[in-house]
């Protein structure tokens, strides 16, 4: 995954929700099963398993965090050898100028400062964020997502995306509710095809 | 830790799990939404405001006590001619242990996969962030003309000169400052997803007030359009996972190298291998002695007994009974070494901290670390809210008094009689050390207040709803076989009926 096609939300397309992580779950692999590929699930906290089920492979994070870390603890010794033994030595108490040993917990420290720092930012750069604007947000329904409301997304960009045929789908692997999400708003679909809108039901939660 | 009952052969295994629920009470997650951004969410009461007013007052007795001393010198602490560390020096490594509980819960217990810490880490990483904002006052004061300060950061002085890399009290600065930061990026990335959950429920449209529109745009902010996607919790979950493999030891190093300043040098009394092990036991001790005193306020003011659990409190004075007795076997080890060694500069320290004029501090620390929490090796003890809460308080105090006894017993006898003096602290040294408690509650109220104080995702996600598996096995034994399934222990679910979600 790329650093900005990572952003799964790029597209608008169908929001479906369900009602518990094991219903998202097992949809998520049913609509794979069914040939769908851009799709996403969205939910208050991380699913166990919900990587594989979506065939994603392991984050590249850490190779970025490993290049910091080199990065940090390369900087730390230079800075160190440079300052005390090239630019202005001091002899103090006839020590060497420079020496490994009293340069480690430094080395160490800033290793960990741009490992962090990496770790962040490379997170957020992966992930696209910071990122205001989301035809996401126009859904009264996905307020509840950092919640207690699970979704799946499939983006209008997937090969096999008919709004329609695929709404159908959602609802027959288990959706509550399906709506279009566009960028000027969005649309409930009912069951059956009929694209208008009903009545909002409240999302039940292991109730 | 599990054992299976006994059931017939036919019945398919039940696992009953020992471990007591991490979330009681029944809640679902949106309770535990409820439950915690509601206090952020409702009005302030009164009592904040009187909290609030009482933080600011000591505050401003700090900043007064640092205005006078920054205007008249280091003059108007106690400090003398062996004593140059006092007060300063012995709050500064008093706060510094104290923050370090949190980080401890928040990654070293995060990568031993202990999911009890997730009820409390927030609050114990804000706790961290505040007691270190305490202790940078003390070195940063210390060194007399504080406008001067920046020679301690590598850029170049007025005299074109770059810090001494040599030096102890350099690898401090960086350690303590970087300590600092990394703790803020840790916080503040577990923070991203609640901080979106608050963003979520400030009411829009005609409902919304001014007061929610300014929320709304603030959270918004912060949250950084989190959404919870599966593609952003992956790259999240493996920062975390790096953060805390960072943070586990950078923790360690940190009061290493706090112990570095003492044992770097050849005062005896000082100059022993054993400081980083007892520093970093110490400060482990007296940061959970921090926690379980925040804890036990929280969850009685908040309401929170359903999180932050009973289980959770009496983990936590384990760990204090397991690092008090550590922290004891370092003082007599301490002992051993000093009459082994031979040295009789080191032997006279070590007599002089039992029997000489210091003696009132040893044995308040023996008392206070080492004895006290000896009386949470009884269970009913450790599940005693006041009697916790006491200990808590007398661990912090004890451990107040270790760092006095190191600093002040070394110094104010050294190598020549003739040097010797005796050390007291000025009413100066009082009012900084009284008025950082200012400092700290100022900015533990603000955090109660606008942040969310319990990790909500995390919680959530060590709920057993939060296995898909936990919704495929209605019919077969119902959840508590998914409790087995699930694998991740820690609760009893045998007694709670099927989920009605499906």
């Amino acid at each position: 995954m790329s650093l900005l096609s990572g952003r799964p939300d790029a597209n608008v397309g169908l929001l479906a929700q369900f009602s518990n992580p094991g219903t998202l779950y097992d949809a998520v692999k049913e609509i794979r099963k069914r040939g769908y590929t851009r799709i996403e699930a969205y939910s208050p906290f991380p699913i166990h398993g919900m990587d594989k089920a979506m065939g994603l492979s392991y984050s590249k994070l850490g190779y970025l965090v490993f290049i910091g870390a080199i990065t940090g603890c390369s900087l730390a010794f230079l800075m160190q050898w440079w300052m005390n033994a090239v630019d202005y030595p001091i002899n103090i108490s006839n020590k060497p100028l420079f020496a490994f040993e009293p340069s480690v917990p430094v080395a160490f420290e800033l290793t960990v400062l741009f490992s962090a720092l990496t770790a962040v930012g490379g997170m957020l750069a992966l992930n696209g964020l910071p990122r205001p604007y989301n035809p996401l947000f126009f859904s009264k329904r996905f307020a509840r997502v950092t919640d207690d409301a699970f979704f799946l997304q499939v983006e209008a960009v997937d090969g096999k995306y008919d709004e329609m045929a695929t709404a159908e789908l959602l609802y027959e692997i288990g959706a509550m509710s399906v709506e279009v999400v566009g960028h000027e708003g969005t649309r409930d679909i009912a069951r059956g095809g009929q694209a208008e809108s009903i009545e909002v039901p409240e999302p039940v939660v292991n109730a | 830790m599990s054992t299976p009952t006994a059931t017939a052969a036919h019945e398919p295994q039940r696992i009953i799990l020992e471990e007591e629920a991490l979330v009681q009470g029944g809640l679902n997650f949106h309770d535990v939404t409820e439950a915690v951004a509601g206090h952020v969410e409702k009005r302030i009461p009164t009592a904040w405001y009187l909290a609030f007013t009482g933080a600011c007052l000591l505050l401003s007795m700090m900043w007064f006590s640092l205005a006078f001393q920054v205007w008249n010198g280091t003059g108007t602490w106690g400090l003398n001619n062996p004593v140059g560390w006092g007060w300063a020096i012995v709050n500064f490594v008093w706060w510094v242990g104290i923050g370090h509980a949190g980080t401890l819960i928040s990654a070293i217990l995060f990568l031993f996969r202990q999911k009890w810490r997730t009820s409390i880490n927030r609050a114990a990483e804000a706790m961290t962030l505040f007691a270190v904002a305490c202790a940078l006052i003390f070195p940063t004061f210390h060194v007399g003309r504080v406008w001067l300060v920046y020679y301690l950061l590598p850029i170049p002085n007025s005299m074109l000169m770059w810090p001494n890399f040599k030096s102890p009290l350099l690898w401090d600065v960086f350690a303590v400052s970087i300590y600092g930061s990394v703790s803020l990026l840790f916080w503040y990335v577990g923070l991203i997803p609640d901080l979106a959950t608050i963003r979520d429920r400030v009411p829009t449209g005609d409902k919304a007030t001014m007061r929610d529109k300014i929320r709304q745009k603030v959270y918004a902010l912060l949250s950084l359009g989190w959404t919870g996607a599966n593609r952003h919790w992956r790259h999240y979950e493996r920062a975390y996972l790096l953060l805390a493999g960072l943070a586990t030891p950078l923790v360690l190093s940190v009061h290493t190298v706090v112990s570095f300043d003492f044992a770097v040098s050849n005062v005896p009394g000082w100059h022993t291998t054993i400081f980083p092990p007892y520093f970093v036991a110490g400060a482990i001790f007296s940061g959970f002695a921090m926690v379980v005193t925040l804890m036990v306020l929280i969850r009685k003011v908040y309401n929170m007994e359903n999180i932050i659990t009973m289980g959770v409190l009496e983990k936590c004075n384990i760990i204090i009974l397991v690092t008090g007795t550590i922290v004891g076997f370092a003082y007599i080890t301490e002992f051993f070494i000093a009459w082994y060694s031979g040295v009789i500069f080191e032997q006279y320290a070590f007599i002089n901290r039992m029997f000489g004029p210091y003696a009132w501090a040893y044995w308040a620390m023996m008392t206070c670390n080492l004895i006290s929490p000896q009386v949470f090796w009884v269970k009913k003890f450790r599940r005693s809210i006041p009697i916790m809460f006491a200990l808590s308080i007398v661990v912090n105090i004890g451990m107040w008094f270790e760092r006095f006894v190191i600093t002040v017993t070394s110094l104010h006898r050294d190598f020549l009689i003739s040097s010797w003096d005796y050390y007291s602290p000025t009413i100066w040294d009082v009012t900084l050390y009284v008025g950082t408690f200012g400092w700290f509650s100022f900015l533990f109220l603000l955090f109660l207040r606008y942040a969310p104080m319990v990790a909500i995702a995390e919680v959530k996600a060590v709920m057993p709803q939060a296995d898909p598996h936990f919704y495929h096995h209605e019919g077969d034994g119902g959840p508590g076989h998914a409790g087995g399934h699930g694998g991740d222990g820690g609760v009893t679910v045998t007694a709670t009926p099927p989920p009605a979600a499906h």
